[in-house]
């Protein structure tokens, strides 16, 4: 591998070999202000399927310690993006200290916020937009819960925007850092906003977990409670090491769903669903 | 299989939590996750691990949970998704 | 100090003398735990180097490999239970095959160990009722090509893969150890009736046996793919059992020169050295073909060894026709 990034995220450190050097730069540039690892938990690997593809219509296949097997490569100005896919397949597949949860997470006063749902139902950019608010943003992809404690680990990756949220959080964060634009991608166009130095300075402090919601895109701002037994299905669905983590996994999740508020939100506009997410947290 | 006994998976094995209407098991011996509405939990709770007839556990059903108007063939089909998720042994 | 080598041999030193890890800088660490990953052997590195003083970062990542591998034997093990608990009824016990059989009976080769599928063996001729019971159980087919199915029943050692609807586990159900078509025939009845029983209704092949399986399954009916892992296994059954009359159980069943090499293979991976031949040699290049990415590499290599691996298991007629019918049907 010619050109190798390594970079600690939380309590989970990467290393990403890659044939070409512009994802590399990307990544460097990007994420210059966050640790590194000594011995990373997990490798990724750019390269090309076949040795032309590293120069002929360069096309940048995803790999590491956990593949898929029939995975469709990137176009290397796609390189970023790959890096960053590849990271998320690693935790997926290989995570097994921290369940799992397809969620963004904010904290605020001590206690964090988690958000999941499915793509699309404006988790990132809810995330991000409450970070311009005041709160600490700990992540947009996974959650961490601790088994051992219940706790919420900050996983701060880059905040992945998609395609009418680039404008909306651009907007949003003047200040903010991003990465380039990625057009055409298979989700669309896609920005990454890094996270602020507070979030990544805060990386290693983690919270226990205060309000569970579900949001999704609706023609009238609404709100429901969600029943416990309705919030561990949809959560086993939301996590891709559930069943790997065994019992540990099944405390960890009785918990939180036991213990944690949860409500689903239907939202016409952010601006409503900050407005909404705000009145739920203070009602706590 | 003329008249199987149905068999509980051992106490020692499951964890149980209580969930609004449903209950979350987790079967250690299995590493999987189960969640259960009624009767599947009186059922589980009726069988142990000695094992019941289907008969002996409809009556024991019916008099202990009142689950008189359960019939025969819904019965059936409960211990079957019960055998199949590995909860219930029949033998 | 630090990493001598940069091939597999660098994880079969450390499972040999674990104590050599400690020289190990954060670079030769981050290749051998990527090499452990790829040869699917870090849960047993882990066990190896329990009790070491380890770097903070490794000490987690192999603690959780540890317990990744201990919940992965606790499914695999339960597979084992369903399968006997569809068959009881046929008066057939489950005679388990490899990584099941190791953890099932608690042996030194399961320690650590990664269980992917259910291999189980069973005899010839009860084949078409056990294939019924999996099917009533809820094991589905996996495969729909009908060439393929035709091809595995004519001529394969096992039924098509079967796939749990449920619990998405697949189990693969052996009448004999290699194919119907391999130039060695090995005695399948023989191994049914040498069994050893684990526990009620389970059954596990006889030390000698599970030791001439390895060594067919790596020559004779692989392309060493996996070897690593393989001859971890062997070098554990010797360890644990002696290679007392294996020799000619061996020879019995047509894998005398197989089993001979893999035990001395396995002594020059882990254990005290071997005298090898050049043919020796070469199996060893490609077993230990890893980088410290967890790449395969030597292709060259690679690829003699798949093309020997079906020169072995096909006549050549056959399989330049099995050959050119899959070309015939592959898709795009």
């Amino acid at each position: 591998m010619r050109h190798v990034f390594s970079v600690r995220i939380g309590p989970v450190g990467f290393r990403v070999g890659s044939a070409w050097r512009a994802p590399i730069a990307q990544l460097e540039t990007l994420y210059a202000d966050y640790p590194k690892p000594d011995v990373p938990d997990f490798s990724v690997r750019l390269f090309p399927a076949r040795p032309w593809r590293r120069v002929i219509r360069p096309s940048v296949t995803i790999g590491g310690d956990f593949m898929l097997p029939d995975a469709a490569p990137l176009p290397l100005e796609q390189g970023l993006l790959a890096a960053e896919m590849g990271m998320n397949l690693q935790m997926a597949l290989g995570q097994r200290r921290y369940l799992l949860l397809h969620a963004s997470v904010v904290e605020r006063d001590g206690r964090a916020l988690l958000m999941t749902g499915v793509s699309g139902a404006g988790k990132s950019t809810l995330a991000a937009l409450l970070a311009a608010r005041g709160w600490r943003l700990m992540g947009d992809e996974f959650a961490l819960l601790d088994p051992a404690t219940g706790l919420v680990h900050a996983f701060p990756r880059l905040v992945s925007l998609k395609n009418a949220a680039i404008e909306v959080v651009t907007r949003a964060l003047p200040e903010a850092r991003f990465g380039p634009l990625l057009a055409g991608t298979p989700k669309g166009d896609v920005r990454h906003l890094v996270p602020d130095a507070a979030a990544v300075a805060a990386m290693d402090v983690p919270v226990p977990p205060a309000l569970l919601l579900f949001p999704g895109y609706g023609f009238a701002a609404e709100e429901r409670a969600v029943p416990p037994s309705e919030v561990f299905v949809r959560l086993t669905q939301a996590s891709t090491n559930f069943v790997a983590l065994g019992e540990r996994g099944f405390d960890a999740l009785a918990r939180l769903v036991k213990t944690v508020p949860a409500r689903a939100i239907d939202y016409p506009d952010t601006d409503s669903a900050v407005a909404q997410v705000e009145k739920l947290w203070a009602a706590l | 299989m003329p008249d199987p006994l149905y068999r509980m998976a051992r106490a020692e094995a499951l964890r149980i939590v209580h969930l609004d209407s449903f209950i979350a098991v987790f079967h250690r011996d299995s590493g999987l996750t189960h969640l259960l509405a009624a009767p599947a939990p009186e059922i589980m709770a009726t069988l142990g691990e000695a094992g019941l007839s289907r008969a002996a556990l409809a009556a024991r059903l019916a008099a202990e949970f009142e689950l008189a108007d359960l019939d025969d063939a819904a019965l059936a089909e409960r211990l079957d998704e019960l055998v199949a998720c590995g909860l219930v042994a029949a033998a | 100090m630090g990493r001598a080598v940069s091939d597999g041999r660098l994880l079969a030193r450390m499972l040999r003398t674990p104590g050599n890890a400690l020289a190990l800088d954060a670079a030769g660490w981050t290749a051998l735990l990527a090499m452990a990953r790829a040869e699917q052997m870090i849960g047993t590195l882990a066990l190896r180097l329990d009790g070491l003083a380890l770097p903070d970062d490794v000490a987690r990542i192999l603690a959780d490999a540890r317990a990744s591998a201990a919940q992965g034997q606790v499914a695999a093990l339960w597979e084992v239970e369903m399968a006997r608990r569809a068959l009881a009824p046929l008066g057939e016990p489950v005679v388990l095959l490899k990584g099941s059989a190791f953890a099932a009976a608690g042996l030194r080769a399961g320690e650590g160990r990664s269980i992917g599928d259910l291999d189980i063996l069973v005899p010839w001729a009860r084949i078409d009722a056990v294939e019924a019971a999996l099917l009533a159980a809820g094991w589905e087919w996996v495969k729909p090509n009908a060439y393929d199915d035709a091809y595995y029943r004519q001529w394969m050692h096992e039924l098509p893969p079967l796939i749990h609807r449920d619990r998405d586990r697949m189990i693969d159900v052996h009448h004999t150890i290699l194919p119907l078509t391999a130039r060695i025939t090995p005695d399948a009845a023989s191994l049914l009736v040498n069994s050893v029983a684990i526990g009620p209704g389970v059954r596990m092949l006889a030390p000698s046996d599970m030791l001439v399986h390895a060594a067919a399954h790596l020559f004779a009916d692989g392309d060493l793919a996996g070897g690593m892992r393989n001859l971890w296994d062997v070098h554990c059954l010797v360890e644990q059992f002696g290679t007392a009359g294996l020799a000619e159980r061996a020879a019995h069943h047509g894998l005398g020169a197989a089993v001979a090499r893999a035990v001395r293979l396995s002594a020059a991976l882990y254990g005290d050295g071997a005298a090898l031949t050049p043919g020796d040699h070469a199996c060893l290049r490609r077993v230990t073909a890893r980088d410290g990415w967890g790449r395969a590499t030597r292709p060259v290599t690679r690829l003699a060894f798949y093309v020997r691996s079906h020169w072995l298991r096909m006549p050549p007629l056959m399989l330049a026709r099995h050959l050119w019918t899959k070309w015939r049907t592959k898709p795009d």
